[in-house]
């Protein structure tokens, strides 16, 4: 039998996919090592990779420079609470079209996805508009109002194709055991679709942590998250090397392992549903 | 307690009439069967009653009043669905005690009540498992639990054991006829299984696109059905219908004989064939058998017999058993 | 399926959405078609005038305007063949049985869920910079001469760091329709003789058609956006040389202040990504009927 035979094929392929995805990953795992060396090993000729000495200064520097935390504080709360808002906002429309759907429903779904078909440049000039005479400009606030309704249609519709999943008779069932709708919603159906919720906010949480047009174009200093601070890095900056490697290991690590987390959901968050 | 009416119901979706008025009585303590093809209204109707559907026109009355726009937490009826629809992440405890929390009973009453439900149901020993982790069977019996434990008016049934295997639909029927006699409570059952309707039902009703066919008894429905279709649907094997001389030897458009009302013999008879396929189920064989001009005929003869492919025999109908239908395929009667 | 009562219900809890997005589309959309017609730059402002069809007269006549949009053209066309020839490869690599395939899978997944500005600026100053880089340093110890990359091919470089970005995604859909076809196709076209090759051309590829050609829409919707990646390397230059159709756009609003010219520019935006736009929803659209 062809069992005892060395598995040639399987080791080559191994090897070939090995290689494959190390040269994909390597520019980040560069930069988590260019992180911890000191500048001048940063950019010694030839290159240094692991035997270096190991330091924590970029840390500190990074740190200690241009108030990091309040940058860092920006992205959570805006990605974190324009998800938080978007489910909100979503669960009782998804709930809506995935258990009492109508003649067009279908129609709405569809609308709601091709809204995130407009290019951001199409409204940035009103958008910007309304929000200087607003004073909406670089707060909070806005930022977070912007993002929410950016994901929402992405939001409302990962939401839709889990409850869809559930069968609506578990939620006739409760309506028949006596629940009110907020009942019905609370304690059959979020607890059943959670595994789905969280999936969507960790996918849409990512997204919003990444957004790099309004992001950037909506704030200045006190509303700037990460992706505007590391875009400070583009002048000068960016020749200190082991600074700019460690201040982007920092902004992209948290994230980077969410993702690892929820690769599956990724499909289904961004095709809208076009691939199973 | 439990006293169903339907009052000239209706039920359209958009354009579409699923229900023609309809009228329907359903005593208290009965055990009533709705069994059609399928596509026929009865889980439409099932749903109408329970108020998981609006009805179009016309009144659904429980115990005399006005049930139309209730809600149905409101209407005192609890229903088994075809999923069994259990919620997957509470315990079978949970899952029963669901529709007492709901209602805010006390938490002695809750325990108290669904103690004595699981007895009934012999699901002591599962009660802090998740639905999950049981059988079809089990499953089956906590979506029966949850219903028992709210002590309805009535108990509405969908398609419950379409989803068991044979072995344990068996079962299944004799524990929910059971139930029934101990319970005492109004039962309104779904099925699209005549075999089902016939042995757990006080009274069948047969529907058939929307409209109800006929109402009786089992024993009524099988000895007089009012046309070919509650003729054809009601018994098994169904009912032989011949048409052609046969018939107009009767002056019927057409004539019905069930296959365990036909005697058979090698010598002589009235009408005369040969055997295509012979199924021995044992205590039965059913025969297949080829009248002249291609008529095909299913005969019951007993058990342990030597008949086989291609032999010829001769058929007689029993007395009085020959229904005969008109063009309309109604009973002729007389 | 349902009764009255659950109907209204639902069209209750589904209108915040719908009026929020309603709001949000429709509002800056008719506001930017407004201001398309006037006059409008924010360094004069109460200057503003109706000018009719002046702007689209500027901005599509604009030379700069002709070198966006094959910029973009060249952008959007450059990382699909990118994204997608290597994301089919990828795919059917990571299809394989090998050891260690979630870890392999995780490596490849990694770049899509960096921040754009980061990577931009770590493939920029720490790869393609051109005395300190990586790429650099191997051309030094190779005896050549270092490539300025963005110097000589600033678009090209960009388009290099975006593919980047998104062959991930393309491999995962690769992957996620390749794990849905029929092992037993594979065995039958096996009994029929195919080989490999003919295997891969006849059966693979083709029940990947539907999957590559969602990615080339959904990308394409992505990719006439790239906006961050052009802002923290190029800034769009040398002259015009790496601005797409987003950074002009951005450029003449919020750089010239030229609000007229730059709603203009975007309505023209808007046109060219609803093109895209309209295949791929009718593409959803025939998915959620089954």
């Amino acid at each position: 039998m062809a069992q005892k035979k060395i598995p040639y094929q399987k080791i080559a392929v191994t090897a070939f996919a090995w290689a494959v995805g190390m040269a994909i990953f390597f520019p980040i795992l560069w930069t988590f090592l260019t992180g911890f060396k000191t500048e001048a090993v940063a950019i010694a000729s030839p290159p240094v990779f692991f035997n270096f000495e190991w330091t924590l200064e970029n840390y500190d520097a990074v740190f200690e420079r241009a108030d990091y935390f309040r940058f860092f504080m920006n992205s959570v709360i805006i990605s974190v609470g324009s998800t938080v808002l978007g489910l909100l906002i979503a669960i009782p429309a998804a709930w809506a079209m995935a258990f009492v759907p109508g003649k067009q429903t279908k129609n709405i779904l569809m609308w709601m996805l091709s809204t995130k078909m407009l290019p951001p440049v199409g409204v940035l000039v009103p958008i910007y508009l309304l929000f200087r005479d607003f004073g909406m400009l670089d707060t909070r606030f806005g930022l977070l109002f912007v993002l929410t309704l950016i994901n929402l249609p992405i939001i409302v519709w990962m939401l839709y194709t889990y409850f869809r999943e559930i069968p609506v008779e578990i939620l006739e069932a409760a309506r028949m055991d006596g629940a009110p709708l907020l009942n019905e919603v609370v304690h059959i159906l979020t607890p059943m679709a959670l595994p789905g919720i969280a999936s969507t906010l960790l996918l849409n949480i990512i997204l919003a942590w990444n957004e790099a047009f309004w992001t950037i174009n909506l704030t200045t200093v006190d509303a700037a998250p990460l992706t505007a601070f590391i875009a400070s890095f583009s002048s000068p900056e960016g020749l200190f090397y082991a600074k700019l490697s460690a201040a982007s290991t920092m902004a992209i690590a948290p994230i980077l392992i969410m993702g690892w987390f929820c690769q599956k959901q990724l499909v289904r968050g961004l095709t809208f549903g076009a691939v199973k | 307690m439990g006293r169903i009416q339907l009052k000239n119901v209706t039920k359209r979706f958009g354009k579409l009439e699923v229900i023609p008025p309809m009228n329907l009585e359903i005593d208290e303590g009965e055990f009533v069967v709705f069994v059609g093809p399928s596509g026929c209204g009865k889980s439409t109707l099932l749903r109408m009653i329970a108020g998981l559907e609006d009805v179009t026109s016309g009144q659904v009355l429980i115990n005399g009043e006005d049930a139309t726009h209730v809600r149905p937490a409101r209407r005192g009826l609890a229903m088994v669905f075809q999923s069994y629809a259990l919620y997957p992440h509470m315990t079978v405890r949970n899952n029963i005690a669901f529709p007492l929390k709901m209602a805010k009973a006390g938490r002695e009453e809750i325990e108290k009540r669904v103690t004595s439900a699981a007895d009934i149901l012999n699901l002591s020993s599962y009660l802090d498992r998740r639905p999950g982790q049981l059988s079809g069977g089990q499953r089956q019996r906590v979506a029966i639990g949850r219903a028992i434990v709210r002590e309805p008016k009535a108990f509405l049934f969908d398609e419950p054991l379409s989803n068991l295997d044979a072995a344990l639909r068996v079962n299944m029927r004799l524990e929910i006829s059971r139930l029934h006699q101990s319970l005492g409570t109004t039962m309104i059952y779904v099925t699209h299984d005549q075999v089902e309707a016939m042995t757990m039902a006080d009274k069948i009703v047969v529907l058939n696109a929307g409209t109800v066919e006929q109402v009786g008894s089992p024993m009524e429905l099988y000895r007089n059905p009012v046309n070919m279709f509650v003729a054809g649907f009601i018994g098994s094997p169904k009912m032989n219908f011949l048409y052609g001389d046969f018939a107009a030897d009767r002056s019927a458009h057409a004539i019905g004989i069930r296959p365990e009302h036909l005697t058979l013999s090698t010598q002589s008879g009235t009408w005369k064939g040969s055997i295509g396929i012979a199924e021995h189920f044992g205590a039965d064989t059913f025969l297949h058998v080829t009248l002249k001009d291609d008529t095909q005929l299913t005969v019951r003869a007993e058990g342990e017999n030597n008949l086989g492919h291609g032999d010829i025999i001769y058929v007689t109908p029993m007395d009085g058993r020959i229904h005969h239908f008109d063009e309309n395929e109604m009973l002729r009667r007389g | 399926m349902a009764t009255d009562h659950s109907r209204i219900t639902a069209r209750f809890m589904i209108s915040p959405a719908v009026f929020l997005l309603l709001g949000w589309m429709i509002v800056p959309l008719s506001m930017t078609i407004y201001f398309s017609f006037l006059n409008y730059n924010l360094l004069s402002p109460g200057l503003e005038e109706w000018i009719g069809l002046t702007n689209y007269e500027f901005f599509l006549t604009d030379p700069a305007f002709f070198e966006a949009l094959a910029n973009t053209l060249q952008l959007v066309l450059g990382v699909l063949f990118l994204t997608v020839c290597g994301g089919v490869g990828l795919a059917v690599l990571l299809d394989q049985p090998m050891w260690g395939q979630g870890i392999v899978r995780i490596l490849v997944i990694a770049p899509f869920f960096i921040m754009p500005t980061v990577s931009a600026l770590v493939w920029k100053n720490m790869f393609m910079n051109p005395v300190n880089g990586l790429f650099a340093h191997l051309a030094k110890g190779l005896g050549l001469e270092a490539f300025d990359f963005f110097g000589q091919a600033p678009l090209l470089s960009i388009t290099f760091i975006v593919a980047w970005q998104w062959l991930p995604f393309a491999t995962l859909i690769f992957l996620t329709a390749l794990q849905s076809l029929d092992k037993e196709q594979i065995e039958a076209a096996k009994m029929d003789g195919a080989r490999k090759f003919n295997r891969f051309y006849h059966i693979v590829l083709p029940h990947l058609s539907r999957a590559i050609t969602v990615v080339i829409l959904i990308l394409t919707i992505f990719l006439l956006s790239i906006f961050a990646e052009i802002l923290v390397t190029t800034n769009g230059g040398p002259g015009y040389a790496s601005t797409n159709i987003t950074y002009l756009v951005y450029a003449q609003s919020l750089l010239q202040f030229d609000v007229g010219g730059g709603s203009a520019g975007g309505i023209v935006a808007v046109v060219l990504a609803n093109i895209v736009a309209v295949f791929l929803m009718r593409m959803i659209g025939k998915n959620l009927e089954n």
